[in-house]
């Protein structure tokens, strides 16, 4: 419903944006002489507000030296093993599957 | 690629078997690898409702933020609550690895579709609640999540690690913060010794129900993604917790709490499930308040949202006029 | 490696302070700094220099912290956050100066939780009613630039303690007003409607800032021994800053900063700071005798 809102009010977005922010996937350098490793995705307006919320998200106790973000999208993978014949052709995008899977509303504890 | 699966008739079995191999060799499932509807299924829901619960967690506790009694209890509380906003984010972002929204998740927590952990459906206080639910509450969230640091699921696995080292802090500062009030006024013992009467039934409930009454917990074990029952977990915490409370000098409200030499633990009272099936569908003394307060912001803060969104936009534009120019210049 | 293996080494792992975030352990930010005063400084008059910019970051971190649970986007909560907890550690090793200044060895709790409203020295647009996001950006903009331009020079000041601090402080709020003016650009430049509330905040926080530049006795005397910065000579430095940010949001360029007199640093307060101060010393003050 506040999607609704956000759809029908948000009149300059392009057209085809979805409401929501895009996710990001992000990479830290823990410390220099390390590879930036992946730590894990948010969402962000943009390329500025990413690097923002990833400082604030993955490095609040100062774990990092230096931060990559890049757009989800725009990641390309290989499969997960290339000779393994069984991998998932789920399409050539790392993070994202395109169908939403309802969830049951009889959900128990965790 | 636009390879599928029914293109190949009989592929299913094949990566079923081969699931199958890797749950059994321990290994990890990663996003891409093909798995089990239901496994999946079974993983948003548990994720999902795991962030849910960082998230509507911060409520409880952050209702002390602006009173704690000294600035340092202020900038921990403020920090601690901070984490479980940075925890709900590990996790929905580990849930968006299943193929759901973000957004979407939101929706069905406000409109009350996906539920959360019931302990937070009971009200704080007093400032030792504080103190009492990093103890006791963030110690049983830490029994049920360490296990969840070796789930099936790597994406899961990954972010528990990273909470859990976090969830323990916690519980050390809730812990501390007890034995400083323990060795203080006798007003302040009194609401410690009030939180930890309010808090225990509760915490023990947030293991879930018996094992005999918990359908799903089998073929939870069976995928990985769960790693103990029920049963054994609660046990767990409540041999860690009696000790714990002996030496902080409270009293555990349960008249049946005692030690059993030859099991070799604590045995203990049943907590109240007809409650607990209460609070779970949400008749619980906060339920429609979390949500309400959760929803409020959410709703309040669409036209912020879609402000960021429009810039976004505008600046892409932007750059892509840049762009043509410079290539038309070129 | 069995469960609880793994359970006892999480706990064991991290011991003291080392992993927390920012804002729980300040001992060491002062760590080998000389604390006497320097030659010829009134210790009155420093504390009371203290006081005034730590409880501008005592008031602001409240503020803020109004906005957990109930910001408009979980990144967003998590970045307040940060910033309330970079303010609360500015307003400690502030309060815990002035306790040593004034010779009287309070410490930071007796100055936050045992002062009355009259006895606060924060300017009044740190203790104005929240609001919606919008006056939370502009007020963090303004606030953050007028302590900014302060801190940068604050570094060079007489007294160590504060020079460390605010040399501590100037990488922290650099950020603050990075942050609020990336928001400034969103909000002014995102849609029609945000760009209204805009509007409407900076009319609101505007009749405000005055105060933020006008100087206090205390603050003239310490500038003149180079111990504290007089605020008045941060104004135009600041106010180009709003301009540039202005302009880029696409909003009209700002008013002058109103001619403020002294009013919250001599104690005279809005009728919003006595409700702030009540829920901040509520519990305190129901535990006179009690330590946390």
């Amino acid at each position: 419903m506040s999607n609704d809102t956000t759809a029908t009010t948000g009149g300059t977005a392009s057209g085809a944006a979805r409401p929501e922010w895009p996710l990001y996937e992000v990479f830290v350098r823990g410390k220099r002489g390390l590879n930036h490793v992946h730590v894990g995705s948010l969402h962000a307006p943009d390329d500025t507000m990413a690097l923002h919320n990833a400082r604030n998200l993955y490095t609040r106790r100062n774990e990092g030296v230096s931060i990559w973000v890049v757009r989800a999208e725009h990641v390309t993978a290989s499969s997960p093993d290339e000779k393994d014949p069984f991998f998932a052709p789920s399409g050539d995008k790392v993070y994202r599957h395109p169908t939403f899977y309802p969830i049951p509303e009889d959900v128990p504890h965790i | 690629m636009t390879v599928t699966q029914e293109a190949r008739p009989g592929a299913d079995d094949a990566f079923q078997a081969d699931f199958d191999a890797k749950i059994a060799a321990d290994q990890r499932i990663e996003p891409r690898d093909w798995m089990p509807e239901a496994y999946r299924r079974t993983l948003v829901r548990q994720v999902s409702q795991h962030a849910h619960s960082e998230i509507i967690g911060m409520q409880p506790e952050g209702d002390w933020i602006a009173s704690a009694p000294s600035l340092r209890r202020k900038a921990i509380l403020l920090a601690k609550v901070q984490d479980e906003a940075g925890h709900g984010l590990y996790l929905y972002a580990a849930a968006e690895t299943l193929g759901v929204d973000r957004s979407d998740l939101t929706t069905r927590l406000i409109e009350g579709r996906q539920k959360y952990s019931s302990i937070f459906n009971y009200p704080s206080l007093n400032f030792a609640d504080v103190g009492v639910i990093g103890w006791l509450v963030d110690g049983a969230a830490i029994c049920n999540q360490v296990p969840l640091c070796r789930s099936s699921f790597g994406p899961y696995a990954r972010a528990m690690v990273r909470i859990c080292k976090e969830e323990s802090f916690h519980q050390r500062q809730g812990y501390e913060l007890l034995m400083r009030m323990m060795e203080g006024t006798e007003g302040q013992r009194r609401m410690v010794q009030d939180a930890v009467d309010r808090w225990w039934w509760p915490s023990l409930m947030m293991f879930g129900p018996p094992d005999a009454d918990s359908p799903n917990t089998a073929q939870s074990m069976a995928w990985r993604i769960k790693r103990d029952t029920n049963d054994d977990l609660r046990q767990k915490f409540v041999d860690m917790s009696v000790p714990q409370a002996e030496k902080l000098g409270v009293t555990l409200p349960d008249p049946e709490l005692a030690w059993n030499d030859e099991r070799g633990h604590y045995d203990f009272g049943e907590p109240d499930w007809v409650e607990f099936k209460q609070v779970v569908s949400g008749a619980g003394p906060k339920n429609a308040e979390r949500i309400a307060r959760r929803r409020a912001a959410h709703e309040k803060g669409a036209w912020v949202r879609e402000a960021a969104t429009a810039y976004a936009a505008k600046q892409a534009a932007k750059a892509r006029t840049t762009t043509n120019l410079q290539e038309a210049s070129a | 490696m069995s469960g609880d293996n793994i359970f006892t080494g999480l706990v064991e792992e991290h011991q003291g302070d080392a992993r927390w975030a920012f804002g729980t352990g300040f001992t060491d930010a002062l760590a080998g700094v000389d604390t006497t005063l320097p030659a010829g400084v009134d210790g009155a008059d420093l504390a009371l220099y203290c006081q005034m910019l730590g409880d501008d970051a005592l008031v602001q971190a409240q503020r803020l912290v109004q906005w957990v649970t109930d910001a408009p986007e979980l990144e967003e909560e998590v970045a307040l956050a940060n910033i309330a907890l970079d303010l609360l550690g500015q307003a400690r090793l502030l309060l815990a100066r002035a306790g040593q200044a004034d010779g009287t060895g309070r410490d930071e709790d007796a100055f936050a939780y045992r002062r009355a409203a009259h006895e606060f020295r924060n300017v009044r647009l740190t203790e104005a009613p929240r609001g919606d996001f919008a006056h939370a950006v502009v007020t963090l903009l303004v606030l953050s630039g007028q302590r900014l331009a302060l801190f940068g020079r604050l570094a060079d000041s007489t007294d160590p303690v504060l020079a460390a601090i605010a040399a501590k402080g100037v990488n922290e709020l650099a950020y603050h007003r990075e942050y609020a003016v990336s928001w400034a650009l969103r909000l002014g430049d995102g849609t029609p409607y945000s760009h209204e509330r805009m509007v409407e905040a900076v009319a609101d926080v505007w009749p405000l800032t005055g105060e933020l530049f006008a100087t206090h006795p205390v603050e003239a005397r310490l500038a003149a021994q180079g111990a504290a910065v007089d605020p008045a000579t941060v104004r135009d430095e600041v106010h180009a800053v709003l301009t540039r940010v202005f302009t880029e949001a696409t909003l009209a360029a700002p008013a002058p900063f109103p001619e403020g007199t002294v009013a919250g640093r001599d104690g005279r307060h809005t009728p919003a700071l006595a409700p702030l101060l009540d829920e901040l010393q509520k519990v305190a003050r129901e535990h006179p005798e009690a330590t946390w």
